[in-house]
């Protein structure tokens, strides 16, 4: 299988397709969220196949509820199945989080407890996705605002220990591991040393926003904040040029301030040879 | 319990000020709700004002939080809500406003039609087409709104809101006969028609249902026809 380019990629945001058709090749590649593709048909699915022939694609999910203790919604894997089927992204990935219970889906990335338990839960749902997609998944690590008592792992760890037993990939949210460690207390250098960054398919960036108590908040709405460019550089000077996307989800700004935030990417990239 | 069911409860009831980290979850939990509602809605949301807007959405994601990862369809229950929802009693028009908005979602979302072409439609000027059953993609949309719904949704989509002077009753289609939705105004006796289609009625029996004088049929077909609302049953 084919995998996405070492390059900086964009959100596709449908506001943003009229800029982007009129200067082509200006990323790497795209990445879209899953859920909302699937949709029967219109504009949509239109502009989504037309990206498809020009630029390699990351499909990523943010609703199969992975890290979710009850079977996995059998309907929305199917709904993936079909999706990923028509556009054959290079790229398929999913939460290491809960967004659904009890017949709800809840709208938000839920943290999990890190236990032997949700290991086992984890490794089963990464599992049977895997085999219903036919295809390798990336696992983004979670932005946290709280911790479990119970945890028995380290988030790095438990990541660890999923890619082992299932032979899944990371999606190293960069900017993921920077918010988490404000607002959880902990080295985020130490973090990513101890992060299996060869199973690193792709990097996330994204801006976040602060609260007054110092929390940061994972808003995706604002441009990468400095220390979480020296965090990503320092990855791809330990790891080699990984596809790195910037995702902007609120307060979309006009495509060449986003195509200025990739290029920024780009430049880092370009300065480390690919990993092997 | 287990911890994800007494989370999931958690994040359903209102903060005590120790448990400001689960509100952040709390907060971006009806955030999300809330603003997949106001994308679906801004015609809705601009009669109202955003403040008012939230405060009714989020009421009606308290008594009717999703069932599935998809959101492209969340909306569709929100104008019934909306007649329901007490403070917006003497807003009279919003909920066919909210009506239009939900079905240009749908329309937009719809799956693809495939247009009819001239020659497939050569059968309308021969003997016998008066005995023709037409059908209705499932995309198509009739609003009989006894209000101008959609005067009014277009005047709230414009950059500048421009008052109504003429408030008479709208027969309203939504559609989506290529890429765009098209939303118009049907013109008198149209909708009866159309709605005498749907029921499987033939073009004749349809025709002759319409009470209105000014009903002119041929414009209705071509009118029909050229927006795929329909398609000879088979075609």
């Amino acid at each position: 299988m084919t995998k996405l380019p070492p390059r900086a990629g964009a959100s596709f945001k449908p506001q943003h397709f009229g800029a982007i058709t009129a200067a082509p090749k200006a990323v790497g590649f795209f990445e879209v969220h899953a859920e909302n593709y699937m949709g029967a048909g219109g504009p949509p699915h239109a502009m989504l196949g037309k990206l498809r022939e020009e630029y390699p694609l990351s499909i990523h999910g943010v609703g199969l509820s992975i890290g979710g203790e009850e079977p996995l919604d059998e309907t929305h894997l199917q709904r993936l199945r079909v999706l990923c089927q028509r556009y054959e992204p290079e790229s398929f990935s999913e939460h290491l989080a809960w967004s659904s219970h009890g017949g709800e889906f809840l709208a938000d990335l839920l943290p999990l407890p890190y236990t032997d338990d949700t290991l086992q839960i984890i490794c089963e749902h990464v599992e049977r996705t895997q085999a219903v997609l036919g295809r390798r998944l990336l696992l983004e690590n979670p932005s946290l605002y709280l911790s479990f008592e119970e945890s028995r792992f380290a988030e790095p760890e438990f990541l660890s220990e999923v890619v082992r037993r299932t032979g899944c990939g990371l999606l190293l949210d960069v900017n993921n591991v920077f918010v988490s460690s404000v607002n959880l207390g902990f080295d985020p250098a130490d973090y990513l040393a101890r992060l299996p960054l060869a199973a690193a398919g792709e990097i996330h960036l994204a801006g976040h926003s602060a609260m007054e108590d110092g929390t940061l908040i994972d808003s995706h709405g604002a441009p990468v904040l400095e220390a979480v460019w020296a965090l990503y550089q320092s990855v791809i000077a330990r790891a080699g040029a990984i596809a790195t996307l910037i995702e902007w989800d609120r307060d979309i700004p006009q495509w060449p301030i986003l195509l200025a935030e990739a290029a920024k990417a780009d430049a880092i990239l370009q300065h480390r040879p690919q990993a092997a | 319990m287990s911890t994800q069911a007494e989370f999931s409860a958690a994040l359903h009831q209102r903060a005590a000020a120790s448990e400001q980290r689960l509100n952040i979850h709390r907060n971006n939990r009806m955030a999300s709700l809330i603003e997949a509602l106001a994308i679906a809605f801004p015609a809705t949301l601009r009669i109202v004002g955003e403040d008012y807007f939230r405060g009714l959405a989020a009421e009606f994601v308290r008594g009717q939080p999703p069932r599935a990862p998809l959101l492209l369809s969340y909306g569709d229950d929100l104008p019934a809500f909306i007649t329901t929802f007490a403070p917006a009693a003497d807003i009279a028009y919003l909920a066919d406003v909210a009506r239009l908005e939900a079905a240009v979602m749908r329309a937009y979302h719809a799956v693809d039609d495939k247009p009819l072409s001239v020659c497939e439609l050569q059968w309308l000027t021969q003997e016998g087409a008066a005995e023709v059953r037409l059908t209705l993609p499932p995309a198509v949309f009739l609003l009989r709104s006894a209000f101008p719904a959609a005067t009014l949704w277009e005047r709230n989509l414009a950059e500048t809101f421009v008052p109504l002077t003429d408030w008479s009753a709208e027969d309203v289609i939504v559609c989506r006969p290529a890429l765009d939705v098209i939303v118009r105004v049907l013109p008198p006796g149209a909708a009866d028609f159309l709605e005498a289609l749907m029921r499987g009625q033939t073009i004749g029996e349809a025709a002759a249902l319409v009470a209105t004088p000014a009903f002119d049929l041929s414009a209705t077909l071509a009118f029909a026809f050229s927006h795929c609302l329909a398609r000879p049953v088979g075609a």
